[in-house]
C-alpha cells in the first residue's frame, strides 16, 4: 500500500486556500478608486470637466454670441443680473458696457482662458520634460548647464518674467503664451530629472540599455512612462497657474488683445464700473475664474496623493 | 523660490566660499548682460525704433538727421556697444511721456513701491506667524483648520482678483477704506511717504494687505509645519520636563528653530513681493514703479520701458546674491560642508 502522495494529505488537511487572485485590476481602475476616496476632489474633478464641456460647447449653449454686434444692443450695458433688455432677452447676470450678455461672454472667454493656459502648460510639459529627462540621461556638462539654467530661472518670480517678454515682444495670444512657456518649463525640466535620476538606476533600464536599444528609444519609451506621475500632477498645477498668470497679464492689459476677451479682460473691462457700484461685470467672470482654478488645484492635489507612491499606507 | 535656495546650495559642496563668490558674481554679471542683449534686441531688431523714436510728423530730412543722431545707420554691434555704455552711465534715454530722464522718472517712483513693500512683508510676518504658531498647536481646532484651508486659497486666488474684491467690499459697500492713489504724504528725507500720515496709512491698508496675502499664506504654513516638528522633539520635551512655562518653551525653544527657514523666504520673498506689486499698484492706482512699467508699456514708452527691466533686473540678481550668502552664512549645513 503506497502512501498517498504528500501534497494529497497537505490538501486534505488544509482546505484549499482560496487562491485570491489579485482580481484583475487594471492600474487606471485601481487609480480611479484611490481617487474617488476624497470626495472634495471628485467634487473639483466633476466642476472642472463641466467647466470644460461649457467651453467646449459655448457657441451651441451661449446665449449669444458675443462677437457678433449685430446682436448686440448699446442701450442694453450695463444692465444689472436679471435684467430684461431691449428686445426682451434676458440677461441672468446683467450686460457689460457694450451691452454684452455676461454669461455668454464667460462661456467664450473660457474658452480662450482654457485654451492659452492647457496649451501653454502641455507647451512648457514637453519642452520641460524632454529637457530634464535628456538632462539626467546624458549628465555631465550638458546636465548642469540645464539645471543651472534652471536654477536661474526659477530665481525670477514668474510675473517678472512675463512682464520682460511681453514689455518687449508686445501682447497677442501667440506672445502670452510664449511667456507662460517661459515661466513653466523649468518646473516641469527640475521635476522630470529628479525622478529620471531614480528611475535610471532600476534593472529595467539596464536591461533595456542592454539590449542595445538607441538612446531615444531608452529615454522615451522606457524611461519617460515611469517618470509621467509626478509630471502629470505639476502639469495640473501649472495649468492652473497659467490660467492664473494669464488672467493677471490680460488684466494689465498685456495679455490677449481686446477682440478675444479672456476672463482676465473680461474683468479687467468691468474694473471700471466697479467703484461705482456696478459689480457684476468683473464679478461674475471673477467667479468663473476662481472656480476653474480651485477645481483643478482639487484634483491636482488628489492625484499627488494618489500617484505619489512614498505617501501609499 | 525656496527650492531653487536649496538647490543653488547644493552646487555649493567641496569648493571654498570665496570660489564660490566669484562663480556668484561672474554668474551675476552674465544674467544681467544677457538681460541687455535681450531687451536691446527686443527693442531694436523686433520693433523699429525709428518708428519709435522719431515723430511720424517729421520729414525725410530731419528723418535722416535723427537716424544719424541716435546712431541707428550703424552696424547693429556699434549699436548694442553703445547701448551698453548708456547703461553702465545710467543714460538710459529720455522718457517721452515725461521728458525726463528715464533713470530719474523711475527712482522718483521707487520710494512709493519699497514703502508699499516692505508694509506688506512687515504684515506676513505679524499675521502668517502668530497664526501659524496657533494652527501648529491646535492642529485639530476648527480655527486651525479653517486658517489651513484659507491659506491653500491665498496660494491659489489670483491676486489681481483679491485685490477687486477687497475694493468691493472694503471701499464700495462697507466705505470704510479709501481704494486708490497714495493719499496724504509726508516728506521725510528729501521724499514723500505715505505711511507717515493718517491719511496716507489708511491708504496703504488695502493694496498692502492684498499684497501680503499670499506670504501670510507661506509664512502661515512654514511655520506651522515648523511646530509641529518642533513640539514632539527632545528638546522642547526636556525644557518642559525642567518646568519652563508654556510661553517661554514656545517663544524662546521653539521660534529659535522656526526662524531660520522663516527669515530665509522673507528674504527670498521680498524680490517677489516687488514684482508682484506692479499688479497690485495697477489695481489701486498707487503710483510706484509697477504701475509706471504697466502704464509704460500701454503708452509705449520705450526709454522708460527699457531702463525699468534694466534696473529690475539688476535688483533681482542684487537680492539673489544677497540670500543665497546670507544662506550660506546662516546654514549650519553649508558652513559645514565648506569645512570638509
Amino acid at each position: 500500500m503506497s502512501a498517498p502522495p504528500l501534497n494529497a494529505i497537505v490538501e486534505k488537511a488544509l482546505p484549499a486556500p482560496e487562491i485570491v487572485a489579485p482580481r484583475e485590476e487594471s492600474p487606471a481602475r485601481r487609480l480611479a478608486i484611490e481617487f474617488a476616496q476624497n470626495p472634495m476632489a471628485v467634487v473639483g474633478l466633476v466642476v472642472m470637466l463641466l467647466i470644460l464641456l461649457v467651453a467646449l460647447v459655448a457657441p451651441l449653449i451661449a446665449p449669444q454670441n458675443p462677437y457678433d454686434l449685430a446682436v448686440l444692443d448699446i442701450m442694453d450695458g450695463r444692465l444689472p443680473p436679471g435684467s430684461v433688455g431691449g428686445e426682451g432677452t434676458r440677461f441672468v447676470i446683467g450686460t457689460d458696457d457694450q451691452g454684452r450678455d455676461m454669461l455668454s461672454g464667460i462661456m467664450y472667454g473660457l474658452r480662450i482662458s482654457l485654451f492659452v493656459g492647457a496649451g501653454s502648460a502641455l507647451i512648457a510639459g514637453i519642452i520641460g520634460s524632454s529637457l530634464g529627462l535628456a538632462a539626467a540621461y546624458a549628465g555631465g556638462r550638458f546636465e548642469s548647464a540645464v539645471m543651472r539654467l534652471v536654477d536661474l530661472q526659477l530665481s525670477f518670480p514668474s510675473i517678472l518674467v512675463a512682464l520682460i517678454i511681453l514689455a518687449v515682444l508686445g501682447k497677442g495670444i501667440g506672445n502670452v503664451m510664449l511667456a507662460l512657456v517661459m515661466v513653466e518649463w523649468a518646473y516641469y525640466a527640475r521635476t522630470a530629472r529628479g525622478s529620471a535620476i531614480a528611475e535610471r538606476r532600476r534593472e529595467y533600464i539596464e536591461a533595456a540599455e542592454c539590449l542595445a536599444l538607441s538612446r531615444a528609444r531608452v529615454v522615451f519609451r522606457h524611461l519617460l512612462p515611469n517618470c509621467l506621475p509626478p509630471l502629470i500632477v505639476v502639469g495640473t498645477f501649472q495649468m492652473a497657474r497659467a490660467i492664473a498668470l494669464e488672467a493677471t497679464l490680460s488684466f494689465l492689459g498685456l495679455g490677449v488683445p481686446v477682440t478675444e476677451p479672456s476672463l482676465g479682460l473680461l474683468i479687467a473691462n468691468g474694473y471700471q464700473y466697479m467703484l461705482s457700484g456696478k459689480y457684476w461685470i468683473s464679478f461674475y467672470p471673477g467667479i468663473a475664474l476662481l472656480i476653474t482654478i480651485v477645481s483643478i488645484n482639487l484634483v491636482g492635489d488628489q492625484l499627488r496623493d494618489v500617484l505619489n507612491p512614498r505617501l501609499k499606507r | 523660490m525656496l527650492h531653487s535656495g536649496i538647490a543653488r546650495v547644493a552646487w555649493l559642496g567641496g569648493s571654498g566660499l570665496a570660489t564660490w563668490l566669484i562663480r556668484r558674481l561672474i554668474q551675476a554679471v552674465f544674467v544681467v548682460l544677457a538681460m541687455t542683449l535681450i531687451v536691446f534686441l527686443g527693442v531694436n531688431v523686433i520693433g523699429n525704433p525709428v518708428d519709435i523714436l522719431i515723430s511720424p510728423e517729421a520729414d525725410a530730412q530731419e528723418r535722416a538727421r535723427a537716424i544719424a543722431a541716435l546712431g541707428l545707420d550703424k552696424p547693429l554691434w556699434e549699436q548694442y556697444l553703445r547701448f551698453l555704455g548708456g547703461v553702465l552711465k545710467g543714460d538710459l534715454g529720455r522718457s517721452f511721456v515725461y521728458n525726463e530722464p528715464a533713470i530719474r522718472v523711475i527712482i522718483q517712483r521707487l520710494p512709493a513701491t519699497m514703502e508699499l513693500a516692505v508694509a506688506a512683508v512687515l504684515i506676513s510676518i505679524f499675521v502668517g506667524i502668530p497664526a501659524g504658531l496657533y494652527a501648529g498647536l491646535r492642529p485639530n481646532g476648527w480655527l486651525s483648520r479653517a486658517l489651513m484651508a484659507g491659506s491653500i486659497l491665498g496660494f491659489s486666488l489670483p491676486s489681481f482678483w483679491v485685490g477687486l474684491m477687497l475694493i468691493m467690499v472694503f471701499a464700495v459697500q462697507l466705505g470704510w477704506l479709501p481704494s486708490t492713489g497714495r493719499g496724504e504724504t509726508l516728506g521725510l528725507g528729501g521724499v514723500q511717504w505715505s505711511f507717515l500720515t493718517r491719511d496716507g496709512f489708511l491708504h496703504m491698508i488695502l493694496p498692502a494687505s492684498n499684497l501680503a496675502l499670499f506670504n501670510v499664506s507661506l509664512i502661515m504654513r512654514l511655520t506651522r509645519a515648523g511646530v509641529r516638528e518642533a513640539m514632539p522633539s527632545d528638546y522642547v520635551r526636556f525644557a518642559r520636563a525642567k518646568g519652563l512655562r508654556p510661553r517661554r518653551v514656545i517663544g524662546v525653544h521653539v521660534m529659535k528653530n522656526i526662524m531660520i527657514p522663516v527669515v530665509t523666504v522673507v528674504g527670498l520673498e521680498l524680490g517677489t513681493t516687488i514684482a508682484f506689486s506692479v499688479v497690485t499698484e495697477s489695481i489701486f492706482a498707487w503710483p510706484g514703479m509697477g504701475k509706471l512699467i504697466i502704464d509704460s508699456i500701454n503708452l509705449l514708452d520705450r526709454p522708460i520701458i527699457v531702463a525699468y527691466l534694466m534696473l529690475i533686473v539688476l535688483l533681482f540678481v542684487g537680492i539673489n546674491l544677497v540670500v543665497d550668502l546670507m544662506y550660506a552664512a546662516l546654514d549650519p549645513r553649508v558652513r559645514l560642508e565648506e569645512q570638509g
